[in-house]
């Protein structure tokens, strides 16, 4: 093997240059070469203890797969993140490593942590790129297993009893397997081409996927359990979107970020007339929200063709849940971000579309139940800003269709499913659960920790 | 994909077909509705159930060409398919045993979607007062078929071309003047004209039900496209209706939101005929 770096700074990643991507829907990051790969792993320790992977919520063998990096193994790296990851170049593109396997790297004591997701995702594009062998699954234990929801906790969860040798089939609601891989991260963070090629690779370990299934409406757990699926698990995301009860809200040009996302990524509205789903190309857009999917819907409208696009969040950036990079490539496009305000009344014209917002100063108090300090209104401090547009991305909320359709399973004041969160159970024998179906919206890769969680546990139930 | 089994042209504009679509009509109820995406490139648009067998695994659905999707759906033919077809939707209508006398409520289209609910009624021993409404005699749809599930139908025509002037607005206001008491009134149609009805209704204090088919994209409470104020309250069509009080609707707002795409939807449509020439 190759000398160690002792490079302080990771090693930088190509991107488009800012000015041209705000207008194009392209990947944004493009990757590393062989070289930048192999120069990037070796600034890994390969530590004894690895903490790194104590921080990955479905415990990627860092320091493994990186030793194969370093040596070009490229292929064998892939197989080493897929023996626990079943999406390694989506994890690699859209996982906060910042928080978690990144942020216990011993290389982060004194200068930047191994690019540990740059690396994942060049060794899933490697491999995309040159071809792999299909995952090695156990021989058919005859026990079916249904999965209710394609999204990250879903094939995950997929993936995992398919290598347990479990005949398992997917049921998405939407025409097109993914969740919110497909309606809700944009192309230019993750292509979509690129999501296709992970779900073809479940399939090709035998999972079964039947689109165009809204569960609870057309087939009910109890249908499931008549068809002999022995073990389910729900997976069906945070999908229903909050909005503030603000004035004007109704108004046209006001959108969820879920319709406003979906209208651009799953239905390609971009791409209009060509696909048939419009889009309105809007000049001066607000984003309400600070997460990553308020980055992505501003992000989003400043490509439409947008001239200004303000992300309007109620606390100062520090606060902000988004990711560092996101922020980060938002402002380099020229999105204006407005920490500290907070809209009280959306503006309409006599005909009913946006022509602005009412924004209201905040100041920031004492910190409240989620450690952040709270923001309170400043009086006499609103101001009116012109608009056309206005996307809410205050969060979601989980969708009502199967609680509504199954009685006796538990959940929350909020919607979220109750479980075992050591197993995943819920309360109804046989069903599990996991993902934003189980915590509210929070990340791909904590879903997919649960997938794998609820896997485990199928599997046992099943065996006995 | 999902075979078109059946298709018949209703007048100019409006054409039914048969779907086969078995774990769909299994579960379908009168008040439902499906969505389809003719394909790949295509947008999802939501339509009522208009009938639905069980038995035999299909779905009806009856639309107008009124934009690029529905005049591409009215280009197919039996034998060809669409690519994807997704229901049952919404909640099914609710009807209170304690009613024994309706009236149904059809404008234009809204008689194909009217049709299932008057025929549900009437099997349940109801009794109904059809009155369905076209611009003209050459529109008028489903005639016989609602009166066979009627026990009084009344056809009118904003032109009077049929013999019967007027809009249904003043056929229903005559059929309560005249001393007839309707437990509930159940209008489909255009927006403006369940609009209309639900404000005569008020007047007499009688409970009105209306069903709205906003723009929506995923039909499972997901984009919120489809909101709709009722009762003061923001509620999404598609999981909460997508029938309401009509009494409660902000028919105007939905009007409004309506007509929210309009140029693009005629770009788009030009486009499309423009092609098509």
């Amino acid at each position: 093997m190759s000398k160690r770096n002792m490079q302080l700074e990771k090693t930088a990643m190509p991107e488009q240059d800012a000015k041209k991507r705000a207008r194009n829907f392209s990947e944004v990051a493009l990757g590393y070469t062989e070289e930048m790969a192999q120069n990037e792993a070796l600034r890994c320790l390969q530590c004894k203890h690895k903490p790194c992977v104590a921080g990955c919520p479905v415990n990627v063998q860092i320091p493994e797969f990186i030793a194969l990096t370093a040596q070009g193994e490229y292929i064998e790296g892939y197989n080493k993140i897929r023996e626990t990851n079943g999406l390694p170049a989506i994890c690699g593109r859209v996982c906060p490593q910042e928080g978690q396997c990144e942020k216990y790297c011993v290389r982060a004591i004194k200068g930047e942590p191994v690019a540990i997701g740059r690396l994942e995702r060049f060794c899933a594009d490697y491999a995309i790129k040159h071809g792999s062998k299909p995952q090695q699954c156990e021989k058919p234990t005859g026990k079916k297993a249904a999965v209710i929801g394609s999204g990250p906790a879903g094939l995950t969860c997929a993936a995992d009893l398919a290598k347990m040798g479990v005949d398992v089939t997917v049921f998405e609601a939407f025409h097109t397997a993914g969740g919110v891989l497909v309606y809700g991260i944009p192309e230019f963070r993750l292509p979509k081409a690129l999501v296709q090629k992970e779900i073809d690779a479940l399939k090709e370990m035998g999972v079964k996927i039947q689109t165009n299934m809204v569960m609870g409406k057309v087939l009910t757990i109890d249908d499931l359990k008549d068809m002999g699926y022995k073990a389910i698990f729900i997976g069906t995301g945070a999908g229903l979107p909050k909005f503030m009860n603000l004035p004007g809200e109704n108004l046209n040009g006001v959108y969820s970020a879920n319709e406003f996302l979906t209208r651009i990524n799953l239905m390609k509205g971009y791409r209009f007339p060509e696909f048939d789903t419009p889009v309105i190309r809007h000049k001066k857009a607000a984003v309400v929200g600070g997460g990553n999917v308020a980055m992505d819907a501003a992000r989003c409208a400043k490509r439409l063709g947008a001239d200004d696009v303000y992300i309007v969040y109620r606390r100062s950036e520090t606060e902000m849940p988004a990711r560092a990079e996101e922020i980060e490539h938002a402002k380099k496009e020229g999105i204006v971000f407005q920490f500290l305000v907070n809209p009280t009344e959306i503006l309409g014209t006599k005909d009913g579309y946006v022509r602005g917002m009412t924004l209201q100063k905040m100041k920031l108090g004492e910190p409240d139940s989620s450690g952040r300090r709270r923001p309170l209104p400043v009086e006499g401090s609103e101001y009116q800003i012109e608009l056309d547009a206005v996307v809410i991305a205050i969060g979601q909320s989980p969708n009502p269709l199967m609680r509504e359709a199954t009685p006796g399973l538990k959940t929350q004041s909020w919607g979220g499913i109750i479980i075992n969160e050591e197993t995943g159970e819920t309360s109804i024998e046989g069903v599990y659960a996991g993902g934003d179906a189980v915590s509210g919206a929070a990340t791909v890769i904590l879903a997919m920790g649960a997938g794998k969680i609820a896997a485990k546990s199928m599997y046992e139930y099943l065996m006995k | 994909m999902y075979k078109i089994l059946e298709k018949r042209v209703l007048n100019d504009q409006v054409k039914l077909m048969v779907i086969k679509a078995p774990l769909v009509a299994k579960k379908a109820q009168p008040g439902q509705f499906i969505i389809l995406r003719i394909n790949e490139l295509g947008e999802r648009i939501p339509l009522t159930i208009a009938d639905y067998d069980a038995a035999a695994g299909t779905i009806t659905i009856i639309f107008q060409e009124v934009g690029k999707t529905t005049i591409q759906l009215g280009t197919l033919n039996e034998g060809d398919a669409l690519l994807d077809f997704v229901g049952p939707l919404g909640k099914a209508s609710h009807f209170d045993e304690s009613v024994k006398k309706a009236a149904v409520i059809g404008g234009g289209l809204g008689t194909a979607i009217a049709y299932p609910q008057a025929k549900k009624l009437h099997s349940l021993g109801v009794d109904v007062t059809s009155v369905i409404g076209f611009r003209n005699k050459d529109l008028i749809l489903l005639e016989d078929e609602v009166g066979a599930v009627s026990d009084k139908l009344v056809v009118m025509t904003d032109d009077g071309s049929n013999g019967n002037k007027g809009f249904v607005t003043d056929a229903l206001k005559a059929e309560i003047e005249a001393g007839e008491k309707f437990d509930i009134v159940i209008a489909i149609g255009p927006l403006i004209m369940m609009k209309f009805v639900s404000m005569l209704t008020k007047q007499y204090g009688i409970k009105t039900i209306i069903s709205m088919n906003p723009i929506m994209i995923d039909g499972t409470g997901m984009c919120g496209g489809c909101r709709v104020t009722v009762g003061g309250k923001t509620k999404f069509a598609c999981i909460d209706g997508p029938d309401f009080d009509g009494h409660e609707v902000d028919f105007d707002e939905a009007m409004r939101r309506q007509g929210m795409y309009k140029k693009q939807e005629e770009a788009s449509c030009n486009l499309f005929s423009g092609v098509d020439k």
